[in-house]
This record gives C-alpha cells, structure tokens and sequence, in this order.
C-alpha cells in the first residue's frame, strides 16, 4: 500500500492504494466514488471519464500517480451542492440517459467541453464525444442535451 | 416527462451491481477453456486452494445439474462436468481476498484436457450425422449436433411459384453480432447461516434467475431472493442465467461470505447470447402487379456451444415474417446446428433481424425488376389491420401504411429514388414486431406480470414492481399510469422494483413485453384503489361515484369545481372506509391468437408493432466506404406513452441495425488462423460498435395507431425499429451503386469488390469502349 493524495471534488483527500492502482480503481475500491464506471479497463469505451486538471481522461488507463496533487473531478462533483449542472439537468430533461451507464462519462466528457468552448456546434460535441461510447441512444438525445445545456450556461 | 431514475443516473447517484460492496466481500474470478472442444480427464485444484487469500474453489462436479433457459433443452451446466464446448466455456471458480489473488489461483488449477474436434461450421456439424456429436442426442437417432428442426407450410407454396410473373431467388449470409452492453455482467451471492440465499445480478430475467438458482444448487426457492440493480444496458444480452450468478452463489454458500464476480470486457464477448449467423435461401414469388404469391425460406442457424433460447429462435426465424405484408403461400425449413463456438441467443429483434434483411432485399429485387417503386411495391402488399396471418398470427393495429408515408415524405423519397447521382442512394424497408410472446418460457396459467400498489396516509403511492429496468425506462411507465389513473402528482409515486422478496412476478425484460404487460397490470390495480377512493369521496360529497375526479393531486367533483379536496384526505377517506389501502393487479395474455398445429403459438403476440426505414447512403466507389447520411424511423408504436422515450428506443434500435449493418461481426478464428475458436477482436476496440462520429443522423416519426388491448393503446418501441435499418441500407448502397451485397456487413472490401465485379461484368457485356469506370451508368 501506498499513500496516494489527490483533491477530488475540492476535498483534498489521502488514500492508500496498492502501486498498480489507476485512478478508477481508486476512485470507485478507495475512495467509494462509484459513479464513475468500468466498462472495458482499457481506455476503450470512456465510461470511466473524469476530469483532471480541466481535460476529460480516461481514469481505467491513468496510472493514480499521474493524478497526483492535481484536481479531480467526478460525475459526483459536478452538481452544486443540491443544484444539479445544467448537463446532467438536461441529460434527464432530454432523455439522454437510458441505462446511465455510460452517462457519467459522457457528463464529464461534456462538461469538460463546455468550460472550454461555451457554445460548441453540433459537430464540436460529436467530436468532444467521440472517445465516449453509448449503446443505448444513437447518441442524437446527447447531443440535444448538450446543447441545451450550453443555451442554458450562455443565459 | 422526467424519467423516474434520470436524476439518479445523471448525477452519479444510481448503484448498480459492481456498485455494491458488502462487509467482508470475497472477489470471484472463473478459470475458462482454452480448447473449442475437449474431454476433461482432471482438475486439479489443490495448489490454488493452498495460495494465501483463497478462500474457495468450485468445480463443475460441485453443481452436477444442467440448466438452460428453455425448459425442453437444458444442456448447460454452472461449470462444465465432462466436456468444454467453446474456448472461454468455465471449468472452475475461486473466492479470494481480492481479484488479484483470485486471478493468480486461477494459474494455479492444473486441468488436463482431451482435445476433441471443433466444429466451427454450421453446415459440418450438421453433416456429421453420425457423430462426434457437441452434446449427447436428446433422443436415440438424432443428431447431437443439431437443437432443433422446423418445418413449416401455410398455403399452396408451389402453386404460388407456378402463379407467379417472377420469381427472385437469393443466398443471404448475416454473421452474428453481439450486445456490448457498456456494463459488463456482474453479480454477487450471499448465502446466510439461516439457509438464505441472496443474489445481486446485472439481469433482465430476476423470476426466471430465482427459479434456476433454487433448482440447480437445491436450495428452496423460498429461501432465495434475487435483487436486480439497475441494469447498464441488455438488449437481450443478460436474459438467462449465466456461470457467474450460479458461481457466486455457490463459492458464498462454501465460505459464509458475500462473493462478487465482474466479468472482463473479454468474458461477456465470451459470454455473448447474441444474434446466430443466419444462412439464408429465399425464393419470393410476386405477380407483375408485384404482389406476393410465394415465399419459400431455407435457413441454417450457427447456434454456437449451447441452445440458450435456440428452440425459440429457429421458430422466429420463420415466424415473424408474416406481416406486414400478405402472404397467400408461406414455407421455411429453419435448422439450428451447435457448433465450438459461444452460445447465441436472443439480441434485440431476436431471430427475425436476419430473415428481414433478406427478405425486404428481396422486395426490393422485385421492385425493380417489375419497375415499381419499391415504397408503392410494400403499399400493395400491405397486410392491413384486423386479420390473420397466414401462419395464423392474430393483427389487430397496424399503422405500417402511415409508417411507409411518412418516410416517404420526411426523406424527399420521390425526388431522391433512382434519382440521385452515382454514389448517393436511398433505400427503403419496413417490418413488424411481437409485442410480448403470449405464451411463458415455462408452461404455467398463471399471469404473466403482476404489480402491487400501496397508499400511504401521506398521499403517497408505492409500487412494487417485478419488472426489471434496463434503461428502457419501465419504472417511469409505472410511474406515468399511476399518476394517470389516481391523479397523484409524479413526485409523490415511489417505485420499489427488482426484487423478488417484495415484488410479484414479472417474467423479465425480453420480447418487448413489460410495457405491454405490466402497464395493463398497473392499470388494473390503480383502478381498483380508484374506486375505492372515488366511493368514499362520494359518500363524503353525497355525490355519485363517477362525479369523482381524480387529477392533478385533488379529488374534484364533475360540473361542480368548487367542490374538491386533496388527494392526501381523499384517500385517508378511503383508507378509514375500506381499510388499509393497496391493490394487486396482473396481466395475462389472450388465447386464442395463432394458428392450430404443433409450433403456432410461438410468434404470437397480443400486438404487433410496425416500421419503415428509409436510409439515404453515400458510397465512395474508390474505397468501397458507405457512409449513411440519415436513417428516417417511422415506427407504428400505438400509442406513445412518453414520446421522448419512445423516440430514444427508436432511435437506439436505428443505431444499432446501422452498426450491424456497416460495422460489426462477432467472428472467431479458424484454426489455419492459428487458434480455433478464438475470439477475433473482443475488445470494444477491435469490436467496432459505433462512436458519436460513426452514427449518422437519426430522424424519429412516431405513429400511433392505438392498440385495442394495449395500455392506453401502447405497443412496443424497443426492438421493432431495429429490423428495417439493414436491409435500408443495402437497398440503398444498390440505388447508389448498382451493387447487391448479400453478407454482412457491409464493410468497405466487400463493398469494393462488389463494385469492381459489376463494373467487370458490364465492361464484358458491352462492346464498344465508351462506358468508363467514372462515367457510372446506375
């Protein structure tokens, strides 16, 4: 076990980890984060997407150690205290997520679009999503979902 | 309408199975064949018994009692006894303190095999009459390499040949394809010390899991519960029982604690259950007005190690073909062969994906040779509402005609049919779905889903569901009737679903059924609990019962709006008159809608759902690459309770005919390859399923034609818009390009070479030197 610290969510947490951890084992086994998911554990269907430093990574292939001291943020911390984002608002409003699987990732994938690029074009978020795959949608309510979103940020 | 659950999974908050951990909680892994298809003389477990941190191995002579899904071919046992049938087919199993340990005991079980031949071929393991069989016959003289045989004839199919102005014959190759939920499967046992059993499982089919466990490790059914998480995706991938719930159930019963085992991405291709390879032979026969006369099926099914719900499947494969389109004449000879290779089973369209693409191919071939246009070609051979198939299936709504303008429309299908430059095409096909099976998977009377309702004194109402959420959003359409008949406020409506302690039954998310069923079942119980309301209200107002109304969170007397209470009093009115306030209500299917001869109730359905697909495709005849632009989904659901729902599973299902269609094959090795049976790419990047830049544009149109016997009119939305998508596209790459290309998928060689074969054939049949390649005569 090692000692691992990151800030994730603004809380600055510590937690012991065996070396060979990624950041999603960690996550979900050590810090009981589980709402980002394992879908593949290969960086292949972005379910495990967070976001580190502003960009969207895939956590499954992101050895801890290169998170380390940074900022982490989770599809737990994107809320404002009980104020949903307006992502994950219109992710509900639009019927975005139906088995919500691969939905946490996707939020960070789109959030992490959003504060760089305020309002994207619908090509811009099927580039931005394009590391996230969904099984479920056809992604076309994604899509409709984050551009409400923006709408709603650009208010 | 919000969905129920769409917070909850938008905000991190929903737990699924691979979510939970439990105090003390052992971690699973299973050891898996390496060979296609091998005796097993010896396992040896000792030295993994021995490694710090295991707590338990489990062979398969510790649960010596095969199961299958369908009662009448159960071949399949937790872990495999004698024999491996596939490379990935479970020998063993370990408990340790974590997955680590667990993967390095796994090293550490010496099996000694017997290798076998492999059959990876449908068509050779159906030719070995007389053995090596894949499993024992289930009869004496029968060939243990085939699950089953149908042989089906309606009408007079050989007068109908001789009728005919034309007949079109063809050769269809569908390789098999598989679900790639973005969960993998995963599941967790607790056995207590006071004989309980409990099971968390990532599955669409918690009743049929609960009878299975309880028969298999010979516990009282009475002792076991099935919990069902939310569900991360299915689509028909996670409806029968697999080695990991069995597994998990057994190694807790051993050790006295809670054992959770998370398939690989690599185990659940293994896994699979998906859609068979289907070899296809058709013969269609049609008059010059372009009618059907005629239709003649020969078709062979790679079932691959085990039969899953092959029996049915072989049934589907004819079956389902009968509508939307008239048929005087109807024959198909189906055959399933076991081969080496991972079971299939049901994928989304279960067993009628592959004869539609064929078929409306077919269609299209007639079309144009008769010179009708293939949009006119499917009116004329419409079906209609309110009749019989001839195979005996019951039709009552059929919205397949507005189905058909409305993509005809929304597409600019006139100006764009034959009449776009070479390498831009459009293509049409339609489709009908069941809407639920009228008969259970295991023989029984009893309803087909059942529901309970509770009233608090607060004014909320809980309902129990047994109906299993996998996204397709059933705990919202619960939600949605109750509101609708009691007039409660959503928010005041808790669904309690997946659990088979505190629910009734329901048989599962399979066959497009549950909104069919247990909306129908809502409806019935939250009647029952407004009239009771409505009489005691009535009392209170001196008023008669149906002066009651019951909206928007108020009781209201009709004609008289000043005259109101809450909801909350009117039910404690109704709970201080009857009694605690709950109701039960179920659902079961009609009778008498199929045909009388051995097979007929299979196919049937109380509804049937339809759909038109047109695709519009870009063909690059430099590279083979199709690019579909757009797919128009018009889709007859009957009514849509929640619209944007209905248009998500429609445009879910386009996506997923389109990935089936252009991207994905679940293929395995050749042993000139170098491993037999060997998984070619299971991984969801050498799997190709679709990214956000692959898809193309998905346009819904929502038709509703309001089914007789459905809840509120509702049929399905979940599987029926996939079928059309397929052969759309091929219809489409042929008005592009001139190509008929009948094996999937589309990939950009086949594509190619298809296109040069043409190109070829023509230079051959023309003399003069004037046609060149960019020149492109359609």
């Amino acid at each position: 076990m090692e000692v691992v610290r990151l800030r994730v969510n603004g809380d600055e947490r510590k937690c012991g980890v065996p070396a060979h951890y990624t950041l999603l084992e960690t996550l979900r086994y050590g810090l009981g984060l589980t709402g980002s998911k394992q879908g593949c554990d290969k960086g292949d269907c972005g379910a495990c997407t967070v976001i580190v430093d502003g960009r969207a990574v895939l956590s499954c292939i992101t050895p801890v150690w290169e998170a380390e001291r940074k900022d982490v943020r989770t599809v737990e911390g994107l809320a404002d205290g009980t104020e949903p984002h307006p992502v994950q608002d219109e992710f509900d409003l639009n019927g975005a997520a139906q088995c919500g699987f691969c939905t946490p990732g996707i939020l960070c994938s789109s959030v992490a679009l959003l504060d760089r690029n305020p309002s994207p074009t619908r090509e811009e978020i099927r580039t931005a999503l394009a590391g996230n795959l969904c099984r479920c949608t056809g992604y076309a309510k994604i899509y409709d979902a984050v551009e409400a979103a923006a709408a709603r940020l650009g208010e | 309408m919000r969905k129920v659950d769409g917070l909850a999974k938008a905000t991190g908050r929903a737990r699924y199975t691979d979510d939970i951990r439990l105090p003390g909680m052992l971690h699973g892994k299973i050891l898996r064949s390496p060979h296609p298809h091998a005796r097993i003389v010896a396992i040896e477990t000792s030295r993994a018994e021995a490694l710090p941190g295991v707590h338990a191995v489990v062979t398969g002579r510790d649960m010596p009692t095969t199961f299958g899904i369908i009662p009448w071919t159960p071949d399949e046992y937790p872990l495999c006894v004698d024999k491996v049938r596939y490379v990935g087919d479970g020998v063993a199993a370990v408990a340790a303190v974590d997955e680590d340990t667990a993967i390095a005991a796994l090293d550490l079980i010496d099996v000694t095999y017997e290798e076998l031949p492999a059959y990876l071929d449908p068509h050779e393991a159906i030719a070995a009459e007389a053995g090596p069989y894949i499993h024992e016959p289930r009869k004496p003289g029968w060939n243990g390499n085939v699950t089953k045989v149908v042989k089906l004839e309606f009408g007079e199919v050989e007068d109908g040949f001789a009728e005919a102005e034309l007949v079109v014959e063809g050769d269809y190759l569908f390789e098999g394809t598989t679900h790639t939920p973005i969960e993998p499967h995963c599941a967790i046992g607790l056995a207590e010390g006071d004989g309980k059993l409990t099971v968390w499982s990532a599955t669409q089919v918690p009743h049929y899991l609960h009878r299975e466990l309880a028969r298999v490790l010979e516990v009282d059914p009475a002792r076991v519960r099935v919990i069902q998480p939310p569900v991360g995706g299915a689509f028909g991938g996670k409806s029968e029982p697999f080695d990991l719930e069995f597994c998990v159930a057994k190694l807790s019963m051993k050790t006295g604690r809670p054992v959770k085992i998370l398939y690989t991405r690599e185990e659940v291709f293994y896994a699979h259950r998906g859609r068979h390879p289907f070899h296809m032979r058709y013969r269609t026969g049609a008059t010059r007005e372009g009618l059907l006369t005629s239709v003649d099926a020969e078709i062979v099914l790679d079932g691959g190690a085990y039969a899953s719900f092959g029996l049915v499947t072989t049934y589907y494969s004819g079956q389902l073909l009968t509508a939307p389109y008239r048929m005087p004449a109807y024959r198909f000879h189906s055959t399933r062969a076991y081969t080496n290779k991972p079971a299939c089973g049901p994928k989304r369209g279960h067993g009628s994906v592959q004869p539609r693409f064929a078929f409306e191919v077919q269609l299209d071939r007639i079309a144009e040779a008769l010179s009708i246009d293939p949009i006119e070609l499917r009116r004329r051979n419409f079906i209609g509402p309110n009749t019989r198939t001839v195979n005996g299936l019951r039709v009552t709504s059929n919205g397949f005609l507005e189905c058909l303008d409305a993509v005809e429309q929304a597409s600019d299908w006139k100006r764009k049919h034959s009449r776009l430059p070479y390498g831009r095409g459009v293509g049409v096909a339609g489709s009908t779905y069941i809407t639920g099976t009228n008969y259970p998977i295991y023989p029984n009377e009893m309803p087909q889903s059942g529901i309970q309702l509770q009233v608090d004194r607060s004014g909320r109402v809980s309902v129990f569901s047994g109906a299993s959420e996998i996204g397709q959003g059933v705990d919202s359409m619960v939600t949605y009737i109750v509101a609708e008949e009691l007039g409660v406020p959503l928010d005041h409506i808790r669904v309690l679903a997946g659990d088979t302690d505190f629910t009734p039954v329901d048989l599962g998310a399979y066959s497009s059924r549950v909104t069919f069923m247990l909306g129908n079942a809502c409806i019935e119980a939250a009647k029952r609990i407004k009239v009771m309301v409505q009489d005691a209200v009535a009392e209170a107002w001196d008023a008669k019962p149906g002066e009651v109304l019951l909206a928007g969170g108020w009781a209201v007397r009709a004609g008289d709006t000043a005259t109101s209470m809450p909801l909350r009093e009117a039910f404690n009115l109704a709970e201080a008159k009857f009694g605690t306030l709950g109701a039960t209500g179920s659902y079961n299917t009609p009778k008498d809608v199929h045909g009388d001869y051995r097979g007929a109730t299979i196919g049937a359905s109380p509804a049937y759902s339809f759909t038109a697909h047109v695709a519009e495709v870009e063909v690059d005849p430099e590279t083979g690459f199709v690019n579909v632009e757009k797919i128009w989904i018009a889709h007859d659901c009957g009514r849509a309770l929640n619209p944007v729902l209905v248009a998500g599973q429609m445009e879910g299902s386009a996506y997923m005919g389109f990935a089936e269609a252009l991207m994905e094959e679940q293929i395995f090795k050749s042993a000139d390859q170098g491993r037999a049976g060997l998984h070619n790419a299971p991984s969801l990047l050498d799997y190709r399923i679709p990214t956000s830049l692959d898809t193309p544009e998905l346009e819904s149109l929502i038709i509703e034609s309001i089914d007789p016997e459905g809840p509120y009119g509702a049929k399905e939305a979940g599987e029926g818009p996939l079928h059309p998508s397929i052969p759309a596209i091929a219809n489409a790459i042929h008005d592009a390009v001139g190509v008929r290309i009948n094996t999937l998928p589309f990939s950009p060689p086949r594509v190619w070479r298809a296109i040069r074969a043409a190109e070829a054939e023509r230079r051959s049949q023309v003399s003069t030197p004037q046609v060149t390649a960019a020149a492109g005569v359609k």
